[in-house]
């Protein structure tokens, strides 16, 4: 009954790690969950390959530019931004919620804003390497963009921060079965109706005001008028996306359930 | 070295919704293995997962390793390991991988190979957890509670469904951790694990602690124990009876068979052989029946454990 003294192979030592060092571990532990999952890839990597390729190659929809490929490419980086921050980022959540992995690294030393710092940080990264391929996918099919970095970055940067509110919120609250259902089918209806692949100019002009008021249209016509029109700072879609940012963020902070 | 209690939960109530889960529990855990004994249903995981800081209690007071376990929860969590009932571990992550990740988290971890090794997860190391059969899922769990060096381990039912040998490598490595100064906390509706393994046992029903000691002082308390022998009939009942301390029966309910009654201990016993040894009689079938930590809980709730 004497309670043990020395150094025994299980003797106490408690002490968290550094927190930089548990949340850069954790941010790589998530990425490395996203690029395993086949479900994922094909979401974030495969549908946008194909859909930059295809409809640049193939005359399906008019886009109405001097080639396709200068009109989908900064349709099917929004994409990408939206497959990783919203889509992914919500089933791969939800189903750490319904698995008790939330809970789990709840009780560890890793404190909840670090859990999402890495999470965001995992998006992060693969949106970079989705640009990459993607980017170089779009030169090789002959793009030439425009317009400055700085207006991009902010774009991807406020898009991200849009996405991934809407995400957590969806995630924190619906049964991880209804995010997968829910988040796919937003998925394919952003994809569908928000200026990704297909102009907006295609639907009724009552229609087009509703849809451009959607984060993805916002994303996908502010890249758009940077990296196809080389226009300035696209302040309206800036302003769109920083208002479902907010809004997002805000609600999926105070809805969020962790287990 | 700690002679402060490692939990105190005092007058814990905690409900959901019309349904009181934790109904007014006080529980004391000292250094040490503590065994929260109880059907399903009884408070348990309730208990436990207040006392981590996943739940806020609707009233009482809870303290561990004398801190508040939702206020004070960034400095206690980094002392304290977690073993959940089930899951905790993304699905596709393979157990070496999540074991290590748990690692990271901390400043002094134990060597991953060796915990690794000593749990035989070694076999299914690079297996991605939802192949994981649900004893090695638990083997990892208990392996993310232990890694980060925690001065006290909560472990919610670490062997459940588990099999004779999984549970009793468990078990060898809860007495590790107990030789080495780990206070564990576990729920178990196991009576043999409580027996085995608790310093303290707190039998715990309907949201309330209605029984805590040693698992001797719980079989010993309330409860008398009977000591049968047989031999020839007609001995002399009242000589037996002086020999014996205070407070025993003796009898013979059926020729030739004796029953005796009290506190059975090894004086007691040794009392009935050496009165039988000056009687010239020779005590065939001696047996002591001990009343057990079942038979414990039949008695102050009326009902099995394991309903």
């Amino acid at each position: 009954m004497t309670p043990a003294t020395g150094t025994g192979t299980y003797t106490p030592r408690p002490k968290a790690a550094p927190l930089p060092r548990m949340i850069a571990a954790q941010a790589a532990l998530e990425t490395r969950m996203l690029l395993r999952n086949g479900e994922q890839l094909l979401l974030t990597v495969v549908i946008p390959t194909l859909l930059l390729v295809l409809f640049s190659s193939v005359d399906i929809v008019d886009t109405g530019a001097d080639r396709a490929v200068d009109f989908l490419a900064p349709g099917v980086l929004a994409l990408a931004v939206m497959s990783t921050a919203f889509t992914g980022q919500a089933i791969a959540t939800g189903f750490e919620r319904r698995y008790g992995v939330l809970k789990r690294l709840a009780a560890s030393p890793l404190p909840r804003w670090g859990l999402m710092t890495a999470k965001t940080a995992s998006v992060l990264v693969t949106e970079v390497l989705q640009i990459v391929l993607l980017t170089v996918i779009a030169f090789a099919l002959g793009w030439s963009p425009h317009g400055g970095p700085l207006a991009v970055l902010l774009l991807l940067v406020l898009g991200t921060a849009a996405f991934s509110g809407l995400g957590l919120l969806m995630a924190g609250t619906l049964r991880a079965e209804a995010t997968l259902a829910a988040a796919n089918l937003v998925f394919l209806l952003l994809l569908v109706g928000g200026g990704v692949v297909v102009p907006l100019e295609k639907f009724p002009a009552g229609v087009q005001e509703v849809l451009g008021l959607l984060p993805i249209s916002a994303l996908s016509g502010g890249l758009r008028d940077v990296l196809q029109h080389g226009a300035g700072m696209p302040w309206g879609d800036l302003g769109i996306l920083a208002v479902w940012a907010v809004a997002g963020l805000a609600a999926a902070g105070k809805f969020f359930r962790w287990e | 070295m700690r002679n402060e209690p490692v939990v105190q939960v005092q007058a814990l109530v905690k409900r959901y919704g019309t349904k009181t889960a934790v109904d007014g529990l006080d529980l004391v855990a000292q250094a040490g293995v503590t065994a929260i004994l109880g059907p399903n249903g009884a408070g348990k995981t309730t208990t436990v997962e207040i006392c981590e800081g996943y739940r806020r209690p609707d009233s009482g007071t809870v303290r561990v390793l004398g801190l508040d376990p939702v206020g004070q929860s960034a400095e206690l969590r980094p002392r304290i390991g977690v073993m959940l009932q089930s899951g905790g571990v993304y699905s596709g992550a393979r157990a070496e991988e999540m074991l290590r990740h748990i690692a990271k988290l901390h400043a002094h971890p134990l060597d991953v190979d060796a915990l690794v090794e000593r749990l035989g997860l070694g076999s299914c190391g690079r297996t991605p957890y939802r192949r994981l059969s649900g004893g090695q899922q638990q083997r990892l769990a208990l392996a993310m509670a232990v890694v980060g060096r925690p001065e006290l381990v909560f472990l919610d039912e670490p062997t459940a469904g588990l099999d004779p040998q999984a549970r009793r490598a468990t078990w060898d490595l809860v007495r590790d951790l107990r030789a080495d100064g780990v206070s564990v906390i576990l729920t178990t509706h196991y009576m043999e694990e409580a027996e085995q393994l608790a310093d303290d046992v707190a039998i715990v029903d309907a949201g309330r602690v209605i029984a805590q000691g040693s698992p001797e002082e719980l079989c010993r308390g309330g409860a008398e124990n009977t000591l049968r022998f047989t031999g020839r009939p007609g001995l002399d009942m009242d000589s037996l009876l002086k020999a014996l301390p205070p407070g025993c029966t003796a009898a013979e309910p059926a020729p030739g068979t004796y029953r005796v009654v009290g506190t059975v201990d090894p004086q007691l016993l040794a009392t009935v052989t050496s009165w039988c040894a000056q009687n010239g009689v020779m005590p065939d079938r001696i047996s002591v029946e001990r009343h057990t930590l079942e038979d414990v809980f039949l008695e102050l709730t009326g009902k099995e454990l394991r309903s």
